[in-house]
């Protein structure tokens, strides 16, 4: 048996454990549940025509745009359905539109021409959606590779706490137990973010917001490869330092660097994506380039050399973080009295033939 | 008391006859950890198809070589070799590892964890199947299969991590401590367990602090004491070689008289019941006459010294 085999047995069985815990389920469901009401809900509840009380002679060109005409006896009758709250406008002689708290535009326009509006760049992105997808890009690294990061360690942490990993060393070389926790760890995070990602595209095409999909679509296949790099460099860290603690409750002590160097680019790529030049750096940099660079690739502001610089440098900085990750994984593994230092765990690796 | 003689013990001379090439050997093994020395020219013979017991204090070294021959540490000078060849990594797939401090997969059945450890030793899905149905049956846990490794009592777990240890059919067992926390029953059912293997011809080396079951059990014994090996051997061997002659008198009357004899060192002196150590080469019957002559005696036996005087003498 070779190392490669021992990594998929060591992968597979960490991957069989996890489908059956009970918490990953759960946050799985938590997660689809989100995707599916965050795209169907708001057309659904923002939906609707609005209401508006009217005299009968006024009605015509209300009831042409397509609005919920109720027709009252006068202009009074029409204020107190306004005020009672039955319906959300009203149009009384003037013409002057009544709302309580919020111009109703749908009943602005019926009543008023305008002008034609030719749209020279058509692809520009809607603000909205040029504020939300960074977002959530960035809010599903950062949650991605926190949550699957503890688990890594955690299962490190198993092993050493239960003391299987003098039986698992003995049995299979150090870096393919390491290299099947990676794996695993990828797999189940990539196969969780596709199955949101399905959710979320279907509820989108289900709620009319289909429109925004060929925009995304380059951003999303950018974001696949940054993704993965910027897992494994984040994983590496997460395996190093649960290696270096024999209890589960030690981890949040030794992780807190690890969870600075995802927090603090996730934060900076949501405060600043609107700041070129944060961004041109930010989606350079190994820890934020995963979130920056598939944004700035959405809002068509980067040239097409740039997002593959970017990975280039990012496959540089994870293998570096792989190598190193391995090096304190395998110094720190049988140390089981208490917490290891990186400098010992550096030194210390035992070099068996 | 037992005087102070160092003798060098032929190491595992008696059982290296068997198979030659059947014989996992250390070799001027050194460790350090740090400025400590753990292991200082540490070299002994596990022979096939012997129980091989391996003796001493704590900290004495019985982990940290049980850890090297593994390859879980690795030596600083000297060498492990199996059937003459330094042993590799292929080689260790085939070992049998039970480590000092216990673990398995608390969150995963006996019988999905027992087959996971069968196929990282590099068997088949079906033959790790088939190899921990067996054991699990014959370690008395088949009704426990499918429960969590953490619902089973401490007793129940140890049964499994001796069928984890066992699952590959391994080819060189290595315990360390496998009969601590176990009740005497479950003792004998893993007793039973490395007997058949060690019939079928399997070196099995086992420490344990435990000297009474280590009497029981081992054909060869080891004795290590601050890293370094002071004894190896055969039980009977070591046994000849380090402690002298001792026998035990009953008379009717008081024995004090014993301590006036030529060659004789008393040892305890109960009135009428004597037990005492004789110096070598001195013979035993002079005494029993001697005895005869003062009046009725009622026992005159020899006394096998236990392991523990053996340990005694050899591990201060």
């Amino acid at each position: 048996m070779n190392t490669v085999q021992a990594t998929r047995l060591v992968a597979a069985r960490e991957i069989r454990v996890k489908l059956r815990d009970r918490t990953f389920l759960f946050s799985t469901l938590l997660f689809l549940l989100i995707a599916a009401a965050a795209t169907v809900l708001p057309p659904l509840l923002s939906g609707g025509p609005s209401s508006v009380a009217v005299t009968a002679q006024a009605a015509g060109p209300l009831r042409d745009a397509g609005l919920e005409v109720r027709t009252v006896p006068d202009d009074r009758a029409a204020e107190q359905a306004v005020r009672d709250g039955e319906v959300d406008a009203a149009v009384v002689s003037g013409p002057t539109v009544l709302a309580l708290d919020e111009a109703p535009d749908d009943v602005v326009n019926a009543l008023s021409t305008q002008p034609p509006v030719r749209l020279l760049d058509p692809d520009a992105v809607d603000p909205v959606a040029a504020f939300l997808v960074p977002f959530v890009f960035a809010f599903i690294f950062f949650i991605t590779s926190q949550v699957f990061g503890v688990q890594i360690a955690q299962s490190i942490v198993e092993e050493k706490q239960t003391r299987i990993v003098e039986i698992l060393v003995a049995a299979v070389p150090v870096r393919a137990l390491l290299a099947g926790k990676l794996v695993a760890g990828t797999v189940l995070a990539l196969g969780q973010i596709a199955l949101v990602a399905l959710v979320a595209v279907a509820g989108m095409a289900f709620s009319d917001a289909g429109g925004l999909l060929p925009l995304l679509g380059p951003a999303i296949g950018w974001f696949i490869p940054f993704f993965l790099l910027g897992f494994v460099l984040v994983a590496a860290m997460w395996a190093a330092a649960g290696a270096l603690v024999n209890r589960q409750e030690d981890i949040a002590g030794v992780s807190t660097p690890v969870q600075l160097a995802v927090m603090l680019p996730f934060f900076a790529v949501v405060f600043l994506n609107d700041n070129a030049t944060a961004m041109r750096f930010l989606s350079y940099l190994p820890f934020s380039s995963p979130t920056a660079m598939p944004l700035r690739l959405f809002t068509g502001d980067a040239a097409v050399w740039e997002p593959v610089l970017a990975l280039v440098l990012l496959l540089v900085a994870a293998a570096a973080f792989l190598l190193a990750g391995a090096r304190v994984y395998e110094g720190a593994l049988l140390r089981t009295n208490g917490r290891t230092s990186i400098r010992a765990a550096w030194r210390s690796r035992e070099t068996v033939g | 008391m037992v005087s102070v003689r160092r003798r060098t013990a032929g190491a595992g001379a008696a059982s290296s006859v068997v198979a030659v090439t059947s014989v996992l050997r250390l070799d001027g093994v050194d460790r350090s950890f740090g400025d400590r020395q753990a292991l200082k020219n540490v070299s002994f013979e596990v022979a096939a198809g012997r129980m091989t017991g391996f003796v001493g204090g704590n900290g004495a070294g019985k982990t940290t070589t049980m850890r090297i021959i593994l390859g879980v540490l690795a030596a600083d000078a000297g060498q492990v070799t199996w059937q003459g060849a330094p042993v590799s990594r292929e080689a260790r797939r085939r070992f049998g590892y039970m480590p000092e401090e216990r673990g398995l997969y608390p969150k995963m059945s006996v019988r999905e964890q027992v087959v996971h450890l069968g196929r990282l030793h590099g068997m088949t899905a079906e033959a790790a199947r088939r190899s921990t149905d067996a054991l699990l049956e014959r370690v008395g846990l088949t009704e426990r299969a499918d429960d969590l490794l953490e619902t089973l009592s401490l007793g129940n777990q140890q049964r499994a991590q001796i069928a984890a240890a066992l699952v590959h059919d391994p080819e060189v067992l290595v315990l360390d401590e496998p009969f601590s926390g176990l009740d005497p029953l479950a003792v004998d059912t893993v007793v039973g367990v490395l007997r058949e293997r060690a019939a079928a011809g399997v070196p099995v080396l086992f420490s344990s602090h435990q000297l009474d079951v280590v009497e029981r059990l081992c054909d060869d014994l080891v004795i290590i004491a601050g890293g370094m090996i002071r004894a190896a051997g055969s039980r009977e061997q070591l046994r000849r070689t380090y402690t002298s002659p001792r026998f035990e008198l009953v008379v009717d009357t008081d024995a004090g008289w014993l301590r006036d004899e030529p060659g004789v060192t008393l040892v305890d002196l109960d009135g009428a019941r004597a037990v005492f150590d004789l110096a070598p080469g001195a013979d035993e019957q002079p005494v029993l006459r001697a005895a005869l002559a003062r009046g009725p005696v009622r026992a005159f036996r020899p006394v096998t010294p236990s392991l523990t005087e053996i340990f005694r003498e050899v591990a201060q």
